[in-house]
């Protein structure tokens, strides 16, 4: 489990795009460094991340190794109904991870 | 002529002032600092909160069995530091004390330098003085010994602290602009680490940067150089936790 900061509005209009934010903490190493011993250090990054707005996809990325260690997400997508917001992502060991916000429309 | 010197003497106390490193970084940066939910610091804030109600110790003790509400308890407390320890009559950091309540108040092993843990609580407890004016206690030696060691040169490249962040300051060193070298925002995410790093990895990086040999973390040297830095940057604000590049 690693460190996620999601960030969403708790209101938000019908049919209005708002933004979600979302912040984790992860080395997201590029696989092309070597550690002091000359070793390469093995690639561990996250490499998909799916947004589902109830049971509706709204938004998924694939992630490659030229993204900064805690990266830092941002887009925008519209909600028709409350409901949870749920951010799912892998990372290269396979490692699944799930946040949840609420949204609810006004 | 009176007018004249009253003149001058204002333009000499506005050159005088310090200026943070957050108005040498880039926009972009500086956009990251200022947004809460962008700035990657929040993610060692949040495990500090974390820290601060976790039990440790043989008595399973809490920071906030002692402190209470980090919020109300910790206000102010970041930009007060370095202090004189009553006990040793020695300067001590925020870092050192906080290392110092967990090993004598909490009896705990201690958190690693640069820990994850250790940072996250120095950046919770540091975000409760954001926006204070640093204003640390300056009448001790130890200034003045801090102020010996930051302009003595030192290391292979036989440069000073002062040399770079006094004479030198706003000019550039590669494609960086070299800031006056201010201890505002520690602990601070720098981009360049792609982490979060104390003030103390910041004078290790510096000194090994001159081939000089560092300071030993625990050393008096390490804390009366961090002592001179804060009265160096009397009245600027805490900005814990800042991005720099």
């Amino acid at each position: 489990m690693v460190r996620v900061l999601l960030n969403v509005p708790r209101l938000v209009s019908k049919g209005k795009p708002f933004d979600v934010k979302l912040l984790i903490s992860h080395p997201m190493e590029s696989g092309q460094r070597r550690d002091a011993m000359g070793k390469a250090i093995p690639r561990q990054i996250i490499n998909q991340l799916v947004c589902k707005l109830g049971d509706e996809e709204v938004f998924r990325m694939n992630l490659f190794p030229a993204i900064a260690a805690n990266p830092f997400l941002v887009f925008s997508t519209i909600a028709e109904h409350s409901g949870a917001l749920t951010i799912t992502f892998t990372d290269d060991d396979g490692v699944v991870q799930t946040e949840t916000a609420l949204v609810e429309v006004v | 002529m009176k007018r004249g010197l009253l003149l001058l003497l204002a333009l000499l106390t506005a050159a005088a002032a310090p200026r943070s490193g957050y108005d040498d970084a880039s926009p972009e940066t500086r956009a990251m600092q200022d947004d809460d939910d962008a700035n990657p610091g929040f993610l060692w804030v949040r495990e500090g909160e974390a820290q601060w109600s976790k039990p440790a110790g043989p008595d399973g003790k809490t920071c906030a069995a002692c402190h209470g509400d980090a919020p109300t308890s910790m206000r102010g407390v970041a930009a007060r530091y370095p202090l004189i320890d009553p006990v040793s009559d020695q300067p001590i950091t925020l870092d050192q004390r906080i290392a110092q309540c967990r090993t004598e108040r909490q009896h705990a092993d201690p958190l690693p330098p640069e820990s994850d843990a250790a940072l996250g609580l120095s950046a919770y407890v540091g975000l409760q003085s954001r926006g204070m004016p640093l204003h640390v206690a300056a009448d001790n030696p130890f200034v003045a010994a801090g102020r010996r060691l930051f302009e003595t040169r030192m290391g292979q490249l036989n440069l000073s602290c002062a040399q770079c962040h006094d004479e030198r300051a706003g000019m550039k060193l590669g494609g960086a602009t070299i800031p006056q070298g201010h201890p505002n925002g520690y602990p601070e995410y720098r981009l360049e680490w792609q982490t979060m790093g104390s003030l103390y990895r910041r004078l290790r990086d510096c000194m090994t940067g001159v081939r000089a040999e560092p300071f030993a973390p625990d050393s008096l040297q390490a804390a009366e150089l961090a002592l001179y830095l804060a009265v160096r940057a009397e009245g600027l604000k805490v900005e814990t936790p800042a991005v720099r590049p």
